[in-house]
């Protein structure tokens, strides 16, 4: 066998890195290795209740800080030296399967690892009904990895497997709730989801027959070689795809039956990542590899964005459950950023990039926020509960900051990308777009005041009769009128970042246009992936 | 030898995706196996579909001959088969476990995360 299997050397180097990899590449996937294994040694860990589960507890905290650290350095990393590229098992890329983290790779993985972190604070001082159930930490930590492998991942293929790493736990995380209406969203979050996913996979199927590859980097040296007319019926399925994935009209009523049943850190987390990587995905598969296609499709997606912010808009108008509202907020966030990718310039993508950065941080302190406000009022209906504001008047004052980062108002920071995504589409004469981003800002702000008038300020309502005198349910509505620390401490942080991002865009504002400038021109990423040229 | 592989994907997604537009669970689940398979079709069509040139590298040879079938499409469909049938395994527990608790397969009875009782505020 030992003769049979000797390779000429210099045909060997064709094919694999000759020395170990570097060092600072682990970086590239560390941020998906650690919230995987630490997430599968909880699965076996696992526990119902007693010590065992408060350590899991602190032990999923300590393997997301990590990661969260580990996101720092690889953002740094790729910020002062361009993209960075690892290879699985040392065989070269386009045989081996890249690792790649660009700047807006990099920018999303970090953002997706602080918001996990904070939601995973919350959870600890999360109180469930119901009997003692496992725990959500193990799911958290690999919804995350899934997250961060397709923020990561410079293969198409692999970017569909981390797709489906992200929504088993996903599934997981919205069954663990034994509830009627957990069931009943998991099921209808389930179907939809597993199909969009798998028409990804037949648009990878065809791409891969018409392309003979699979790399992203290759992806995008070949593409704009070949016939435009299948590409664009390609692009199309993609964009369907995703669509679903991010929640876009026609293909977004999932969303709203499925995220108000869970418990608060799911439901946020579920906002903040996974609609996330539908547009992560749409700005990676679409504007970077196939800008040709995006053009021609350019006007679907921009009546798809202003139908959806409108949907969106529509729906906080008319929702009155303090759990469902944010989902709406959500949808019409999704709609503004499929705008700036409808738009197809620098000025859009960089909005779209801005949005969903802080779109993260807004959605997870949206869906905390409103979750405890319908538990400190003892009821989601907005028409029975009130008062809030009297009893926690910072906790309401953060929710109004919220609101009107919803809304787009300034000085918060949804302000600034709508102001960018405006701004493109006035530039090209879009004129009907820019105004359904204020149309639908417009409308959430109408929709989001008298929320905020019925559910906060308007004096407490009285309770229904029969729970008044029972001294036990007193009791116990006292005890669960308190804001303890997990739950303070997560939602004034995410606060920090909403109304720091308003105050100071700068810095942001620069790292979008940097990460736009990348998905344009992806000449950096390529060299990145192939150092002596593309093959 | 492609054409007839083409018109059978198509066959299973037209299944697929009339099974899915129904209102039942169990058949919305036949529906994601039989997709499951379309798409396992139409991977395998992405590399060659071919048996003339055996897929074997001889002895002092480097690459498959030309014309031989593409083995890189089967891998991913045996990914695709791993993953597709984990999911349907979830999914048909997750369909039971409904129908034990809901008591109904039918979708349109299941309305209890969306409640339609709830009208708009009507004022402030």
């Amino acid at each position: 066998m030992a003769a049979s299997i000797a390779v000429d050397p210099a045909l060997l180097a064709k094919a694999m890195l000759p020395g170990p990899v570097l060092p600072e590449h682990w970086l590239v996937v560390a941020p998906v290795l650690l919230p995987l294994a630490g997430g599968a040694g909880l699965i076996a860990l696992r526990h119902r209740s007693g010590p065992a589960r408060r350590l899991a507890g602190a032990f999923s905290l300590a393997v997301l800080a990590l990661t969260l650290l580990a996101n720092i350095g690889l953002f740094r990393l790729v910020a002062e030296g361009g993209p960075l590229t690892m290879v699985m098992g040392r065989w070269l890329p386009p045989f081996g399967i890249a690792f790649t983290a660009d700047r807006l790779g990099a920018a999303f993985s970090l953002a997706a690892s602080a918001v996990t972190l904070l939601a995973a604070i919350f959870t600890r001082g999360e109180r469930v009904a119901g009997p003692p159930a496992y725990g959500p930490e193990p799911f958290q930590l690999l919804l995350l990895a899934g997250v961060s492998g397709a923020f990561l991942t410079g293969d198409i293929f692999n970017l569909y497997v981390w797709f489906e790493v992200l929504l088993i736990a996903s599934f997981g995380l919205l069954a663990l709730g034994p509830g009627r209406e957990e069931l009943d969203g998991t099921l209808k979050y389930g179907f939809l989801n597993l199909t969009g996913t798998t028409l990804f996979l037949i648009a990878v199927g065809l791409l891969y027959g018409v392309s003979g590859t699979l790399n992203m980097a290759d992806l995008a040296d070949r593409l704009p070689a070949l016939k435009q007319g299948p590409l664009t019926a390609l692009a199309a399925l993609f964009l369907f795809a995703f669509a679903m994935k991010a929640a876009a009209f026609p293909v977004q009523f999932w969303l709203p039956a499925a995220y108000h049943t869970p418990r608060a850190s799911t439901a946020g987390l579920f906002a903040a990542l996974l609609t996330k990587v539908g547009i992560y995905a749409l700005l990676r598969v679409l504007v970077m590899l196939m800008p040709g296609p995006l053009e021609e499709l350019s006007l679907l997606l921009a009546v798809m964005a202003a139908a959806t912010m409108l949907f969106g808009a529509l729906g906080t108008l008319a929702e009155r459950d303090l759990r469902r509202l944010p989902g709406f907020v959500l949808i019409s966030g999704i709609g503004t950023m499929l705008a700036g990718v409808a738009l197809n310039s620098p000025g859009g993508a960089t909005g779209a990039i801005f949005y969903g950065l802080q779109s993260m941080a807004l959605m997870l302190a949206l869906y905390l926020a409103l979750f405890e406000a319908a538990r400190l009022s003892g009821t989601p209906d907005i028409l029975k509960g009130g008062g809030l504001y009297a009893r926690h008047p910072l906790f309401s004052g953060l929710v109004l900051a919220l609101f009107f980062a919803g809304s787009g108002l300034p000085p918060f920071s949804g302000f600034w990308p709508k102001a960018l995504i405006v701004k493109a589409a006035l530039d090209i004469g879009a004129w009907w777009l820019a105004g359904a981003v204020l149309l639908s800002g417009f409308l959430t702000t109408i929709g989001l005041a008298r929320a905020y008038l019925l559910a906060f300020w308007h004096p407490e309502r009285a309770r229904p009769a029969g729970r008044a005198g029972d001294k036990a349910g007193q009791a116990a509505a006292v005890g669960t009128r308190k804001l303890g620390l997990s739950t303070t401490l997560p939602l004034a942080l995410l606060g920090l970042f909403v109304i720091g991002f308003g105050l100071f865009p700068e810095s942001l504002l620069k790292l979008a246009g940097d990460a736009a400038s990348g998905l344009a021109d992806p000449t950096a990423y390529i060299r990145s992936v192939f150092p002596g040229g593309a093959p | 030898m492609e054409p007839v592989f083409a018109l059978l994907a198509t066959l299973f997604y037209a299944a697929a995706f009339y099974l899915l537009l129904s209102r039942h669970v169990v058949r919305m689940l036949i529906g994601v196996a039989l997709l499951g398979n379309g798409v396992n079709l139409s991977l395998f069509l992405a590399g060659r579909l071919t048996r003339d040139v055996p897929p074997v590298i001889g002895a002092g040879e480097d690459v498959l001959k030309a014309g031989a079938a593409n083995p890189l499409p089967q891998a991913l469909i045996l990914t695709a088969i791993v993953i597709s049938f984990s999911f349907f395994a979830y999914l048909l527990v997750l369909g039971y476990r409904a129908y034990q608790t809901l008591g109904t397969d039918d979708t349109r009875a299941m309305r209890f995360a969306e409640p339609d009782r709830l009208d708009p505020p009507s004022g402030y």
